[in-house]
């Protein structure tokens, strides 16, 4: 397989320009831009109702479009039937055809693509060895575990070659192990073959682990877009904020560009935000223990493994959660002093801040 | 014929002695009047006494003569059966497949229509076929095989019921998803991918109308077309024994038919058995 791809080049650009779709009055996508440069992993992120998998939708021609056009290395491809667009799709549901074994579900594609029967057979074990399954080739859909099912799929997908990999949260359906195992397979074999790949998932670790950027979409359109990194130092917006990561929300006021929390001025993620009461969003890692600080009394606390988190209860009642190493491990009930890191924060004007 | 058309869903089974029970008493219900009929084509005329003298006759005969109108019944009835079978596959088929896929808010209305017709005593369907078979008439004559249409509806509840427990068990709307990104058109799509995994449904619903055919006697009578049923009353009159004879060989064809839809769905090793995910997508 990845020998058969050495000769193709990377994968496809594909651009979203404008794109509109209602379902009966509902907007599911409201005027949504994308860019995915060639061999780009994008995921697109967001609750449900949020436009994602429809927009996944409209670029596998599954959906049509209302407005707007999609072009796939600068040609307009959004009036081509799905059959004629040339995407490697992997769906949430389960999709093997259940009367043909794994090998012939692989060699679907090929077949529909008038490929030699040789041919189509050493291409399809190929694939299959590619995602670790080629033991597994006469094996019916009812026979294979879910992960199993899932990378048949995902070989199904990748053996005809296609210009772009369209994912619709495919590991949702899987248990937490082999979700973690199959993503970082997903993210191996894209980076191998160069294919650019659109993501769609409602799991911001999901999301964060395996795309060069993450797109946070919101209503029908991107909220904002960005390399993981990005999008969870910098969140734009409280929406991003509070969607992407855990968060503290602390009231606050800003002024001079600063949002002053407890005492402490912190820098804000967007300096032109006008003066004024607003709830702060601080993330666990941002706030510590300190000899000195803000002080409260530690209601609870949770062992995650490679770090802890600790619920404070401040003295006028909000609670702050700081996470930090194991070897700190403070009683319920402790009296303790809490700093923040200083690092930049998202701010929400709230009208809530009167109270 | 329920064995056929269970889904997968396998409920605890009673226990060996109980289900002997049941399938005994059941057994014996259905077997009276079987056994009644077949003693009756054996007896012997007033002096007593069984023998198969009126089985060897009718055979011997090649059914000839005065029996030739119920072979020719009996080609009638498997005429009309393989046209209601034509429009179950043809019609039914690929407006229920379109329905799930495409109109998924049609399903229930699609259901009602297809159960009504079991709700309708077939007398009170005659009376209502009766002027719109005086315009088919017109249109394509007066023959025997336009009773195809009255009979298309009196199976749809049974075939409707067939082919739908099959298209719920397997995801068609994302198969054919997939088998279009995959590159392949829609008549692929149906052939290729949708029809394999409906086979069972099919042909369960194919057969049930078949066996639902063969046995219609009112719809025929009061339209005054020849079938089977209609022909076996008109010997009976002047031959009960032959009728009833006859009537046991359609008993057993139809009997036949019901075997072959239960070992469909019992023996298929390669059943689509899809794990029950959300079918909605986000």
């Amino acid at each position: 397989m990845t020998q058969a791809h050495s000769g193709a080049g990377p994968g496809a650009v594909v651009e979203f320009r404008g794109v509109v779709k209602e379902f009966a009055g509902h907007r599911a996508l409201a005027g949504f831009d994308l860019t995915l440069r060639a061999g780009e992993f994008v995921a697109l992120l967001g609750p449900s109702g949020s436009g994602k998998t429809t927009a996944l939708r409209v670029l596998a021609g599954l959906e049509s479009t209302d407005a707007g056009s999609i072009l796939l290395n600068g040609a307009d491809v959004s009036r081509l039937p799905a059959s004629r667009r040339d995407m490697g799709m992997v769906f949430q549901a389960y999709s093997l055809f259940p009367h043909l074994s794994a090998g012939e579900n692989v060699e679907f594609g090929l077949r529909m693509r008038k490929v030699s029967p040789e041919e189509r057979r050493s291409r399809a074990r190929a694939a299959l060895a590619l995602v670790e399954l080629d033991a597994h080739h006469d094996r019916y859909a009812h026979q294979l575990s879910g992960g199993q099912q899932q990378r048949v799929a995902l070989a199904r997908a990748l053996v005809t070659q296609p210009r772009v990999l369209l994912l619709d949260e495919p590991l949702s359906a899987l248990d937490a192990r082999v979700r973690v195992q199959l993503r970082e397979e997903i993210r191996r074999i894209q980076t191998d073959l160069g294919i650019t790949t659109l993501f769609v998932t409602h799991d911001q670790d999901e999301a964060l682990a395996v795309a060069d950027r993450v797109a946070v979409m919101r209503a029908g359109s991107i909220e904002q877009i960005g390399t993981p990194e990005d999008l969870y130092a910098r969140p734009v917006s409280p929406f991003v904020a509070d969607f992407v990561g855990l968060n503290n929300r602390v009231a606050g006021v800003v002024r001079h560009g600063f949002a002053q929390v407890h005492g402490t001025a912190l820098p804000l993620v967007d300096p032109s935000q006008a003066d004024g009461g607003v709830q702060v969003f601080v993330r666990p890692e941002d706030v510590e223990f300190a000899a000195a600080g803000v002080a409260g009394v530690v209601t609870s606390s949770s062992f995650l493994g490679s770090l802890r988190r600790t619920g404070v209860r401040l003295e006028d009642g909000t609670t702050l959660v700081t996470q930090h190493s194991v070897r700190l491990n403070p009683a319920l009930g402790a009296r303790v002093h809490l700093a923040f890191t200083g690092a930049p924060v998202t701010v929400e004007t709230s009208p809530r801040l009167g109270e | 014929m329920s064995a056929g058309l269970r889904s997968g869903g396998v409920a605890h089974a009673p226990a060996r002695g109980i289900r002997i029970a049941i399938l005994g008493v059941i057994g014996l219900l259905f077997a009276v009047p079987i056994v009644a009929m077949v003693e009756f084509t054996l007896r012997k005329g007033l002096g007593g006494g069984h023998d198969f003298s009126r089985w060897i006759t009718l055979f011997q005969s090649g059914f000839t003569g005065q029996y030739r109108p119920l072979l020719v019944a009996a080609g009638n009835s498997v005429a009309l059966a393989i046209g209601t079978v034509l429009i179950v596959l043809l019609l039914l088929v690929p407006t229920m497949i379109l329905i799930q896929l495409r109109f998924p808010r049609l399903r229930r209305p699609m259901e009602v229509i297809c159960i009504l017709p079991v709700s309708i005593p077939a007398i009170v369907l005659v009376v209502g076929l009766a002027p719109v078979y005086s315009m088919v008439a017109r249109l394509f004559g007066s023959g025997v095989w336009t009773l195809t249409f009255a009979y298309g509806v009196t199976v749809l509840p049974y075939a409707y019921r067939a082919i739908q427990s099959n298209l719920d068990a397997v995801d068609a709307r994302t198969l054919s998803e997939a088998a279009r990104s995959l590159g392949a058109g829609w008549g692929t799509v149906l052939l290729r991918v949708l029809l394999p995994g409906l086979r069972r449904g099919i042909l369960a619903g194919a057969f049930i109308s078949v066996a639902v055919v063969l046995g219609e006697f009112t719809i025929a009578s009061l339209l005054n077309r020849v079938n089977l049923q209609t022909a076996l009353v008109v010997v009976s009159k002047s031959d009960p024994y032959t009728a009833v004879i006859v009537s046991l060989l359609a008993l057993a064809f139809a009997f036949l038919l019901l075997l072959t839809i239960g070992r469909l769905g019992a023996a298929r090793t390669r059943s689509p058995r899809p794990r029950s995910l959300s079918k909605g997508l986000s």
